[in-house]
């Protein structure tokens, strides 16, 4: 029985808040874009916290890179690795996106951006143009990576009944502790509180000559930094971010930032007794992933010899 | 010696308190100035779109107090006056309808105790102990007396198609959160709900209306919410798919795992309230829910999961609602490693963390309902350890 309450809700009211679209593709707006119109929408309103390559900056999300990492250990979940549905990524940027300015987008700028992400992914080629038209069409890589909720089979049968109360286990040892990560918020009033552990007595190292530093050509360095900042800092109050602090990088040996976790692959380099030397910077930094195969630095690599001597020279202004 | 607090006479005992205008709306007093939510900032990129945890190892009893309950946000606590809500139903309906908050007010109402809980809480823990204290690894919870309109009653109201299999429902904040929830939920005990506790939702609790889906995942607890649309499909949004879904050991992912499965924690003694008193009387409390009924047993163990004791419940457990549970017992001092273990009506037991991990691997994030074990040293202090 109604009660009569509430006004019927004009079509215009509808419209301008019905906006999601199921996975079915229901809703989708008419529309088009690719990739290169998507790098430079991407460019200026998501890369702050995405990063220019979608590989996403500090804690905010990674939208590209992790294929076939799901069964792995932290696996790197992304639009490209792990999102069922591409409608999901439409609708979501649409509505919520760019994050403090949302729903701004046109419809156009939506698809170029998801264009952008899929070429970010490696999924599409730069010039394909995304639409309403095909849009469905796109199968997601792991479309078929989910399941319905199996825990009634899966879990319930095994996790129940009378448990068992006593003469349970034969011994018991203590096999983590919290203390040891210390990872915990300092509280004032927290009696287990640690103290924050002493950080490491920085290395004697024997004084280096000092080298000549070209300040021009650090300037310059500086200015290509940029394209760095969203990964690494440097300067006194530098922080492990997605990649290491850079100070005194240059002619140190590889893999040596404490608690920064390195790929396996730059461990196995360090190992073997890599050293940062500019050489060896440049060879890095001219193409990451051919130097060094299984590097977490996602960049595609400075072109320019030009570029790469002077962001070496602006990192040896670090020590 | 005696007590100069009993034989001198105290400034208290002699003049005068605050008057009753003091404090209109009165706050804890500063003593309990520690009892708060707190942030793990490593946790997240930006405080607007994170999460904080309630202080579940100072409270007692199972009604936590709105300011202190923990808050997540996907992109900040929006300021919306009760004048300026509308919440709109539209879709396989007969009449598309727009309410106004006063509109809400003139349905039948009803009132209901349940928890909210993060399907994240506990989930920093999946790959080991990590944070030392029961707020922040248990503290993605609380637990509210709601008062709102079933949201059945709107949906009759709009003359819902009984065919739609879907409600999507989402929010007037700029992330709108968008999730689907069955129907066959929404018409059982879906809450459209204006109080808790008996005073209007706190903003950072969704203010002036939100959605209150008993025992299941706090994400779909949608703030602000604006729209219900009832559909024959989930929209799968990203809250649903990219977000709150179990990734398996196997790469596989579940997806709609929406009901928190049974769970406890000692919540004192542990880290953040050690023992003080030394050995004797010691009073052992905890919480324990389930989103698949009511709690009917809780056992506390305090050599790591060898021998058991059944705890005391503070009242019978009721649905989808924090339970209380006590060991009163005498502590002669020695170390303890103090664990608890909820079952719920339908005989579920709580399983421990190897349990959990034999099924689901290392990489589930969500819905770690593990049990917890506190490592109790001589001195009274607590960690947050594993144990074999």
């Amino acid at each position: 029985e109604k009660l009569g309450l509430g006004r019927a809700a004009l079509p215009a009211e509808i419209a301008a808040w019905d906006w999601d679209i199921n996975a079915k593709g229901d809703g989708l707006p008419v529309g088009s874009g690719d990739a290169l119109d998507g790098e430079e929408i991407f460019a200026e309103k998501c890369a702050a916290c995405h990063g220019d390559f979608a590989e996403g900056i500090d804690n905010w999300p990674k939208l590209a890179g992790g294929a076939d990492t799901l069964d792995h250990e932290d696996p790197l979940k992304t639009v490209g690795s792990y999102w069922p549905h591409l409608t999901t990524a439409y609708d979501y940027i649409r509505r919520s996106m760019p994050y403090g300015n949302a729903g701004t987008l046109s419809d156009d700028e939506v698809y170029a951006i998801v264009a952008y992400i899929l070429y970010s992914n490696d999924l599409i080629e730069d010039d394909y143009v995304l639409s309403d038209e095909n849009f469905m069409d796109f199968e997601m890589p792991n479309a078929d990576g989910f399941i319905v909720d199996d825990r009634a089979e899966a879990e319930y049968a095994i996790w129940s009944g009378e448990p068992c109360m006593t003469d349970c286990k034969d011994s018991v040892e203590i096999t983590m502790r919290a203390l040891v990560l210390d990872v915990t918020p300092e509280l004032d009033t927290n009696a287990g509180a640690t103290e924050a552990s002493a950080s490491a007595a920085p290395e004697a190292a024997p004084e280096p000559e000092a080298p000549a530093i070209d300040m021009e050509l650090a300037a310059a360095g500086e200015k290509v930094f940029k394209k760095c900042k969203s990964c690494h800092q440097v300067g006194e109050k530098a922080k492990n971010r997605s990649g290491p602090v850079l100070n005194s990088v240059v002619g140190a040996a590889a893999g040596s930032v404490e608690g920064f976790k390195y790929s396996n692959a730059l461990r196995d380099a360090a190992q073997d007794g890599l050293i940062w030397s500019e050489a060896e910077l440049t060879a890095f930094l001219a193409k990451p992933k051919a130097y060094l195969k299984g590097t977490k630095m996602s960049f595609a690599g400075l072109r320019k010899a030009a570029d790469q001597a002077a962001v070496i020279e602006y990192l040896k202004t670090f020590e | 010696t005696a007590d100069p607090l009993i034989v001198e006479s105290q400034d208290w005992a002699q003049s005068f308190g605050d008057g009753v205008d003091a404090t209109p709306y009165g706050l804890p007093i500063e003593y309990e100035g520690d009892v708060i939510r707190r942030n793990v900032e490593w946790l997240t990129a930006d405080t607007v779109s994170s999460i904080n945890f309630t202080p579940i190892h100072a409270l007692d009893g199972t009604i936590t107090p709105q300011g202190c309950a923990f808050e997540r946000h996907h992109s900040g606590a929006i300021d919306l006056k009760k004048s300026d809500y509308r919440l709109m139903i539209n879709g396989l309906v007969d009449t598309p309808l727009v309410f106004t908050y006063e509109d809400l007010e003139r349905f039948p109402r009803e009132n209901h105790v349940y928890f909210c809980e993060c399907a994240a809480n506990t989930g920093m823990e999946w790959a080991g102990a990590q944070l030392n204290g029961a707020q922040f690894t248990h503290g993605m919870i609380h637990n509210m007396e709601y008062t709102g309109v079933p949201l059945r009653l709107l949906l009759q109201e709009a003359g819902y198609d009984t065919a739609g299999k879907w409600v999507f429902v989402e929010g007037a904040d700029a992330s709108s959160n968008g999730r689907s929830i069955p129907m066959e939920k929404a018409l059982d005990d879906v809450l459209v709900a204006f109080k808790a506790n008996g005073e209007a939702l706190r903003k950072e609790h969704g203010y002036p209306v939100r959605l209150v889906v008993p025992g299941w995942e706090g994400n779909m607890w949608v703030k602000w919410i604006r729209r219900i649309e009832v559909t024959n499909e989930p929209v799968e949004s990203r809250e649903e798919t990219s977000k709150y879904t179990d990734t398996l050991e196997d790469g596989t992912s579940r997806k709609w795992t929406w009901a928190m499965d049974a769970k406890s924690v000692v919540t004192s003694p542990s880290p953040q309230a050690p023992i003080t008193h030394g050995k004797g009387p010691l009073v052992i409390t905890g919480l324990a829910w389930s989103g698949n009924g009511a709690i009917t047993r809780v056992d506390v163990s305090r050599d790591g999961g060898k021998t058991w004791e059944t705890a005391r419940l503070a009242k019978p457990g009721e649905k989808m609602a924090l339970t209380r549970f006590y060991l009163d017992v005498d502590w002669d001092g020695s170390e303890m490693l103090l664990q608890s273990r909820a079952m719920d009506e339908t005989g579920y037991v709580q399983p421990t963390k190897a349990q959990l991990r034999e099924v689901r691997g290392l990489n589930s994030i969500y819905h770690n309902n593990c049990i917890q074990t506190w490592w109790v040293r001589e001195n009274g202090e607590a960690e947050n350890v594993e144990v074999s």
